[in-house]
């Protein structure tokens, strides 16, 4: 299953290589758009398709690392990323670190509904408070500098390559940890948490350090996000932002990375051509996404998976 | 005396809220399934009223008639798409009734359009009571606090009391043995399911002349009843109660006294809860 999905991966990493090759200014920053989205999905899928944990509070990271990006940026110049990245990132790690901590005391479906009172509690702190603008948020006029040589990310080409850099190392990223005795030790708590304490894991420990990865990685998606926009507002932490997220990864199929941004592309892509048939999109929205959890169980990989089941055989082909 | 009228508001409010959150931690309780679209069914209450009291003039028409039609969307819903959640996890339902949610506020956006209404208090519920020379407290602020505590009587009085009652609690127990006993428990569960739905819509609707009918009003809800349900423990009745009540005085209390932060005051409220019993106050592992 794992090597099956590889080809894809190189295909799919070639075409977002050359995109920009063919591509409008419109989709340019269409794509763009959806990269950062995959980042957030990619962050998500490590909490709900390998750790078990269905968090409909994620956007509250996202969130919190654009503002703080939006706060400590200079008024007029733009905003040193190596500087302004470390601080976004570690104030959603540190928002993660916090909410984890409570949230982890419980487990199903009040870890559902605690998750998202917190992200409400981050989104009202913000919507009603004087300290960023309220509920109409704050501009951020410049994008910021990278200082490299050559690379100006106001420009949407180097922007479109800054964010697919920074998806392919949290891809690769995630990739590695998922393969290594930490990532192992997630999926165990995932199939059974009894078992894994039995065998001698804090599997606390383990869950709280998984929570705090996947917030300081929406944090990554919100600082891209608010860079490329130029702006922040409380909607970016809304609920509704949280389940779109969890729609993307079970429209693509959790569990894996590539259906994690597969799901990215394919919502936001739906979101498009939805939007242009109607301004009720949400209403033909609404209904794919009940649709979709009642037809499509296992996301769009799982369709992958369904080609490739007849080839081994089963159990009841040998009797008959 | 100012702060009576807050207590008063404080115990309305926490009752309204109550009546939703009741519906919720049923539906939890009972069929094991996490309804977001709970919110929703507020929202639809309120236009309910709005629209059947502008038709018929009267909101005292409008509410029996809301209950109906409300019911009746519950059952339809519990048939067409919830029955097909109760052996599913707790991610595809968060979804399926995320996606009802999309689609009931974009069909009230569709037929109703996205204006903020005012539903007018019926007329003889319309007066003030005098507190002193210079406060008074609405007659119909009193009317849905009693309204509601009677409510609150009448679903512990049918759940422990009546043979209703017992074949639900029966049901949740244990599914399998009151199958085999002969209920029909598929009943039990579009009952409970519509129940759950009308509360929710009553709610909405005697709330719509104190709280105005506008866009937002059902999610606003659904979050400060998930609140509710995670302090008192999912499907307890009693929990639902007294955490409403708390939620009411911490939410009025918080805007009088810290306005900004108000809306924070439920959420850390919550939070000190969960660290002392993460399975809230009344909850069971």
């Amino acid at each position: 299953m794992k090597r099956s999905l590889l080809p894809w991966l190189i295909v799919a990493a070639i075409l977002l290589l050359l995109f920009p090759a063919v591509a409008e200014k419109f989709y340019l920053q269409l794509v763009t758009k959806i990269m950062i989205l995959s980042i957030f999905a990619l962050s998500l899928d490590l909490l709900v398709g390998y750790t078990g944990l269905v968090s409909l509070g994620h956007a509250a990271y996202f969130g919190i690392a654009a503002y703080t990006y939006a706060l400590v940026s200079p008024a007029a110049d733009p905003a040193n990323v190596w500087l302004t990245l470390p601080l976004a990132l570690a104030a959603s790690a540190a928002a993660a670190l916090l909410v984890g901590a409570l949230v982890l005391r419980t487990s199903g479906v009040y870890f559902i509904m605690v998750t998202l009172a917190f992200a409400q509690m981050a989104y009202y702190f913000f919507h009603d408070t004087r300290i960023a603008g309220g509920s109409d948020g704050i501009y951020v006029n410049t994008r910021p500098d990278a200082l490299l040589p050559g690379v100006d990310l106001a420009n949407d080409l180097h922007f479109y390559y800054f964010v697919l850099a920074a998806l392919a190392i949290v891809f690769a990223l995630l990739a590695i940890i998922l393969r290594s005795p930490f990532g192992r030790a997630l999926q165990g708590i995932k199939a059974n948490e009894h078992r894994m304490r039995a065998l001698g894991f804090a599997t606390l420990r383990y869950k709280l350090a998984a929570f705090v990865l996947a917030g300081t990685i929406a944090g990554l998606a919100g600082y891209l996000a608010a860079a490329k926009e130029g702006y922040v507002n409380p909607e970016m932490m809304a609920w509704h932002q949280s389940g779109t997220v969890l729609m993307m990864l079970i429209l693509g199929g959790m569990g894996t990375l590539l259906g994690a941004v597969l799901g990215a592309f394919s919502y936001v892509l739906l979101q498009e051509w939805f939007s242009a048939l109607t301004k009720h999109w949400q209403l033909l929205m609404g209904m794919f996404i009940v649709a979709a959890v009642l037809l499509l169980p296992q996301g769009l990989i799982g369709l992958h998976q369904l080609r490739m089941k007849p080839r081994l055989p089963r159990a009841e082909d040998e009797r008959d | 005396m100012e702060w009576l009228i807050q207590i008063l508001n404080s115990v309305q409010y926490g009752l309204l809220l109550f009546l939703v959150a009741s519906g919720l931690t049923l539906i939890f309780g009972i069929m094991g399934v996490i309804n977001l679209a709970h919110g929703s069914f507020y929202m639809i209450g309120a236009y309910l009223a709005f629209t059947l009291s502008s038709l018929t003039g009267s909101l005292w028409l409008a509410i029996p008639l809301g209950i109906v039609v409300s019911a009746a969307l519950g059952l339809v819903l519990e048939w067409a798409l919830i029955s097909r959640l109760y052996r599913r996890d707790h991610l595809y339902q968060v979804l399926l009734t995320f996606g009802l949610i999309l689609v009931f506020e974009e069909l009230r956006s569709i037929i109703v359009g996205d204006d903020v209404h005012s539903v007018a208090i019926p007329a003889a519920l319309a007066a003030s009571l005098p507190l002193t020379d210079t406060l008074s407290y609405p007659v119909y602020r009193l009317f849905i606090s009693a309204v509601c505590l009677a409510l609150a009587a009448l679903m512990y009085v049918t759940i422990q009391k009546t043979r209703f009652g017992m074949m639900i609690r029966a049901a949740a127990s244990n599914p399998e043995m009151a199958t085999s006993l002969g209920l029909d428990i598929r009943w039990i569960h579009a009952l409970v399911f519509a129940a759950g739905v009308a509360l929710a819509a009553f709610a909405g609707m005697i709330a719509a002349p104190v709280s105005s009918v506008f866009p937002g009003m059902g999610s606003q809800v659904l979050i400060v009843c998930f609140v509710i349900v995670v302090i008192g423990g999912i499907g307890s009745l009693k929990g639902a109660l007294i955490a409403a009540l708390l939620i009411g005085f911490a939410d009025t209390f918080g805007k009088v006294l810290f306005p900004d932060y108000a809306s924070i005051a439920v959420y850390l409220l919550m939070a000190v809860v969960l660290l002392f019993r993460p399975l809230g106050l009344f909850g069971r592992a």
